[in-house]
This record gives C-alpha cells, structure tokens and sequence, in this order.
C-alpha cells in the first residue's frame, strides 16, 4: 500500500464537527481494509483527542500517516497545556467544566483510554503553549 | 416489542441480531468498553452521540424518555447508517426490561 498523510484541523468549541475527522479516519481505514479491530482503536483514540482540542485548546490539527506496517496519529494544539501530566492521565481526572460534561465528555476516560488502545502512546506539553500527542498502531503487513 | 420503541431513521437495517447494551449519558464510558455490535441507550441527543456510536461500532440507537432529536441529528444518524429509535421507557426501566430479555452488558458484562 502507499504511504499516505493527511491533515485534519480542529477548531475551539466547534461541537459540531467533533468527530468528523475521526470518521474520515474510520472510512479511509476501511476501504484499506483494515481489520475492524485497529480501525476502531484508532478511531477511538482519534475522537478523545478530537474532543480534548475542542474542549481544552484554542485550536489543534490530527495528523495521520499511514505506512505499510503502522498507523500513526498525532494531535498537536496550541491551548493551556497541562501542568501535571501524571494526574491527567489518572482515570476520572478532568479540568473540564460542566457544560463539556452534559455532552457526554469531560469526565476524566479520554487520556487513559487513548493510552489504553494505541500501541505507542506519548505525550510533551508545555504549560500556555500547548500539547502534543502521538499514538502509534502496529498493523502489520497490509497488502 | 421489548422498549415500545419507534424508528427516527433505518428500520430497513435492523436485520442483526443485538446481543449487547451500553446505557450511559458518558459518551467516554461508550468508547472505553467494548462497544461493537452493541445497542446504545443514551438520553443525550447531540450530534456527539451519533459519532460516538459510529465509531464505537454500535448497531443502533435508543433515545430514552420519548426523546426526538434535531432534525440534523436524524440526518446525521442517515448519514452515517445508525438505525436512530426512541422510547417513552426510561434509562432504569428500559435497561431493566432489555436485561430480563438476556441481553449483555458491554464487555458481555451481566
């Protein structure tokens, strides 16, 4: 398969469109026939980033390239940044407020569950700057 | 029918058989289980719950208490092939009725 990298940008509250980049993450992956089980990870992990950006930063961009043996996504926005990167990832944590949480997010899953589905999972954040993330998924040999 | 429920959007594509259920108003609680396949029970009616279950892999949709979403959300829900319901039951009692029918929680919980 040929390598491919496309760019999705992901703006400050825009409830609206959160998530689409992850399902044109989910469509591309499957019409390469991916198994279902990686396309879901990675679409899973794509949408609590997604959801981090608009809730969290001024505004973001995911990443996406595809190689013949990996998946790689990385989400970078330029926000608060997080001071205590420990304490983000403990299960239940969250700084969002509550108008995040009647929409079904903000309580503290995403992090760890982005954590639990990739592979590879890293993340740098420089507190008024921004954070970073990178999330790789093994796919093994697609033809 | 187990939930009295009526179709918003996709009756034609309700051919599997649905074996588990996800009740939650967290759409993280969602996509941090094993979700594909499932049903998904929700009282909230953002475009956010129609993502979160296209992306999870659910089979379908039902909005708890009679709820009957934006007209962009049905579409949403057309757009991304997610049969959309609605039942008068509530959360507790739909959920009552779908486990006394055999149905499984996410991660085949019970």
């Amino acid at each position: 398969m040929e390598n491919l990298v496309k760019t999705f940008l992901i703006k400050h509250r825009d409830f609206i469109h959160a998530g689409k980049a992850s399902i044109e993450i989910k469509n591309i992956l499957k019409a390469l026939n991916t198994p279902p089980d990686i396309i879901r990870r990675v679409a899973v992990c794509g949408y609590e980033g997604e959801m981090n950006v608009v809730m969290h930063a001024q505004n973001g961009r995911l990443n996406l390239e595809l190689s013949a043996t990996k998946i790689v996504i990385c989400i970078t926005d330029k926000g608060p940044g997080i001071e205590d990167i420990e304490q983000a990832m403990q299960v239940g944590f969250s700084t969002a407020p509550d108008e995040f949480r009647e929409m079904g997010f903000g309580a503290g899953m995403g992090l760890p569950n982005m954590k639990k589905n990739a592979d590879r999972f890293e993340m740098t954040s420089i507190p008024g700057e921004g954070t970073t993330i990178k999330m790789e998924f093994k796919t093994g040999d697609r033809k | 029918m187990i939930l009295k429920a009526r179709f918003l959007f996709g009756r034609e594509l309700c051919s599997k058989e649905v074996l588990n259920v996800g009740a939650s108003d967290l759409m993280s609680d969602i996509l941090a289980a094993d979700s594909a396949g499932s049903l998904l029970l929700t009282g909230l009616t953002t475009q956010q719950v129609i993502r979160t279950a296209s992306i999870a892999g659910a089979s379908a949709i039902v909005l708890i208490r009679g709820k009957v979403p934006h007209q962009a959300i049905i579409d949403l829900a057309r757009e991304e092939n997610l049969p959309l319901l609605t039942t008068p039951l509530s959360m507790f009692v739909a959920s009552g009725r779908l486990y006394m029918h055999e149905l499984k929680g996410l991660d085949n919980g019970r």
